[in-house]
């Protein structure tokens, strides 16, 4: 019987494999950050362990640094700690670092494939759950938590028991103004967010081939949402086109190589998944949450459900907890509420492709009075190319907040947070209860729904918007 | 790590479902470089309410948390772990559990069991009508008990084998790992050329 793409990826990567024991297998990859590591090279000098294989980590600092005044020491000592922390583990034990202030520096899961290090047929792990970001390029990518991360940098490998294997079939094209974002949330919708738990999920079908790399990140990004272990893609034309020439990909007769096997990374056609779903991308809307969790979300043109919509005594339960935490009454038409800050920006959507689409909607127009937009890029790649493309200045006249390279707003672990009470639309991957800040109130929306409802100041998609006058800008 | 054998203490009702990392221990409190002191972040938003379920003296010192379905959805932070860790907890039960919360707790020796959804809701019903009773998990066995008389609850929970063995071994994973080196050292013998570096030699 033929085999699924993360079964391949998978069984080239076992170092040992026991009956009644998790595979061992080998990690190609481990990326790191400054809030899931002190503990774990703390844990190597207790046990006086090294660091296998320096030359298979890289670490950067992203999930608290500050996205304002980022030359200037950190404000908040704790912040300030946690970050020197990493400098000096990463001196200690030789890892390559890029911090704050270096070209390189950026959020982990933007920073890995824009170097070129995301390839392939790789396993990829980091101390942070939306590591399955890098699927889109067919790796077997996953978040570990700080125990394992000491794990991988001691021994470069992770016991891991196998996941069962699940395809997401998407059949058709995405309507204009449909973006991978609102592809990831109705499926969330529709599965709920412990569908995918147990699984690796193969996405496939015509509306994944067509996306763009950046677009297939934003789909894997989203994987850890609705539960599964892993997502991924499998590797085509439009992944070696994005890799090839980047600085660490391979290069002549490796290239040559390496693109060879990457075309045997499909999954055979006699392969079996153990479940399968399929959806039509077709009939596909631009899609926001309105709840507290990423399952709860609903086409724009839809309204605020109620809690008696709901069968299920837990779903009926949570749906009005949700409601009430986020202030809002059912029935009312999702395009009517109104919203405080816009932030775009995280792994999800803080790619050059976002940015550009959010100034080609901000363009010749103005971020509504009553509302925040701030734009955050992925990484500082990210904001040099939009610079040279002249973005900052469209996002600037028209009143947005443009800002240095993190995490930022997705977890409010920094300075930029949300208010009590405050409501935002987030291009970010989770609407959890006080994630954006103690009391904030998160839609999750597509880059396109970010930008028209920073103009117009409620939830809204571009088709909502007055044209541009002629000759504006 | 200390053995897990079994453990007896005061049952905690978590009546929610989908209790994801960002609720167990916000970000704002993940800034230390330490194991310990997570405690003052846990639930720290729903601690503000006085009728949440640890403000209740009831429940003081509880150490088993009984939750409701999807605990620990979201990040992978290990802190969500040591915060009940820290607290004092040694077991969630809950129908369901994200399964990067599952690999943190076993690898920390935080018990995550996993029950059938009525048990959760036989368990609430049982520890709410009488706050303070004590719940007993034997990992041994794999039971839970709770209770005595007619509404007394004995069920089964779930862990996978590796897990309980390293559990109830108190076993380190890193160390059982480098008795294979030969096994690793074999494997990067046979690694392509070609895969990325982040150093070049
Ligand atoms: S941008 Fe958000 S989701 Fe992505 S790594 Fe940072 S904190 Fe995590």
């Amino acid at each position: 019987m033929g085999r699924t793409l993360s079964e391949k990826v998978w069984d080239e990567h076992v170092v040992r494999s026991t009956p009644g024991e998790p595979d061992l297998l080998y990690i190609d990859l481990h990326l790191i950050h400054e809030v899931t590591s002190p503990q774990a090279f703390d844990g190597l000098r207790l046990s006086g362990r090294t660091v296998r294989r320096p030359d298979l980590t890289l670490a950067t600092e992203d999930h608290n640094v500050p996205t304002l005044d980022w030359d200037k020491p950190i404000a908040d000592p704790v912040s300030r700690t946690q970050v020197e922390t990493l400098r000096r583990n990463a001196e200690e034990f030789g890892v390559r670092l890029h911090p704050l202030g270096d070209v390189e520096q950026g959020i982990v899961h933007v920073v890995g494939p824009q170097l070129g290090l995301t390839q392939p047929g790789m396993t990829i792990v980091c101390g942070d759950s939306h590591t399955s970001t890098h699927g889109a390029f067919g790796a077997i990518a996953f978040g570990i938590g700080t125990s394992e991360v000491e794990h991988v940098l001691a021994t470069q490998t992770l016991p891991q028991a196998k996941p069962k294997t699940m395809a997401v079939t998407v059949n058709g094209s995405l309507p204009a103004g449909v973006t991978a974002k609102d592809l990831v949330l109705t499926l969330i919708a529709h599965t709920g967010t412990g569908g995918g738990q147990g699984y690796i999920v193969e996405y496939r079908g015509q509306a994944i081939e067509e996306l763009s790399m950046e677009g297939r990140m934003t789909v894997c990004n989203m994987s850890i949402e609705w539960g599964a272990k892993a997502g991924l893609i499998a590797p085509d034309e439009t992944t070696f086109a994005y890799i090839e020439g980047r600085p660490e990909a391979p290069k002549g007769a490796d290239w040559d190589a390496a693109v060879a096997h990457w075309r045997s990374l499909r999954t055979d056609d006699d392969a079996v998944f153990d479940k399968e779903i399929v959806l039509d991308a077709g009939e596909m809307t631009p899609f926001v949450t309105w709840g507290t969790n990423p399952g709860q979300g609903v086409p724009l043109g839809a309204s605020v459900p109620s809690p008696e919509d709901f069968d299920d005594d837990q779903d009926r339960i949570a749906a009005e907890k949700a409601l009430q935490y986020m202030g809002l009454e059912a029935g009312t038409p999702l395009r009517e509420v109104k919203v405080d800050t816009v932030f775009v920006g995280s792994c999800t959507n803080g790619r050059i492709e976002d940015l550009r689409l959010a100034a080609e909607i901000i363009k010749g127009r103005k971020v509504d009075p009553d509302t925040r937009l701030l734009v955050v890029p992925g990484s500082v790649r990210v904001r040099m190319q939009a610079q040279d493309e002249g973005l900052d200045v469209i996002f600037k006249e028209a009143g947005a907040e443009w800002r240095g390279a993190g995490c930022s707003m997705c977890l409010g672990m920094n300075p930029d947070t949300l208010e009590p009470g405050e409501r935002s639309a987030s291009t970010s991957n989770r609407n959890f209860e006080g994630r954006q800040g103690k009391g904030g109130r998160t839609h999750l929306v597509s880059v396109p729904v970010a930008a028209a409802t920073a103009v117009r100041g409620t939830l809204s998609s571009p088709a909502d918007l007055e044209p541009v006058p002629a000759g504006a800008n | 790590m200390d053995k897990f054998t079994t453990h007896t203490g005061i049952g905690v009702p978590l009546r929610r479902s989908n209790v994801d990392t960002d609720q167990i221990i916000p970000a704002v409190y993940l800034k230390r470089v330490t194991r310990d002191g997570f405690e003052d972040g846990l639930f720290s938003a729903w601690r503000n309410d006085p009728s949440f379920v640890l403000n209740q003296p009831a429940y003081a010192g509880g150490s088993v948390l009984v939750a409701g379905p999807d605990f620990g959805t979201g990040s992978s932070r290990e802190h969500a772990v040591w915060a009940l860790q820290n607290y004092g907890f040694r077991v969630v039960i809950s129908p369901r559990f994200a399964d990067i919360f599952r690999g943190n707790s076993g690898k920390a020796g935080l018990l995550a069991a996993q029950v059938d959804e009525k048990v959760v809701q036989r368990l609430w019903d049982l520890i709410e009508a009488e706050p303070g009773t004590q719940v007993t998990v034997d990992l041994e066995s794999r039971t839970v008990r709770a209770g005595s008389g007619p509404d007394a609850v004995e069920d089964s929970f779930d862990i996978d084998d590796y897990t309980r063995w390293r559990l109830l071994e108190g076993l380190d994973d890193i160390g059982i790992t480098l008795s294979h080196e030969e096994d690793i050292v074999s494997y990067e013998a046979g690694r392509p050329a070609w895969k990325p570096a982040t150093i070049r030699a």
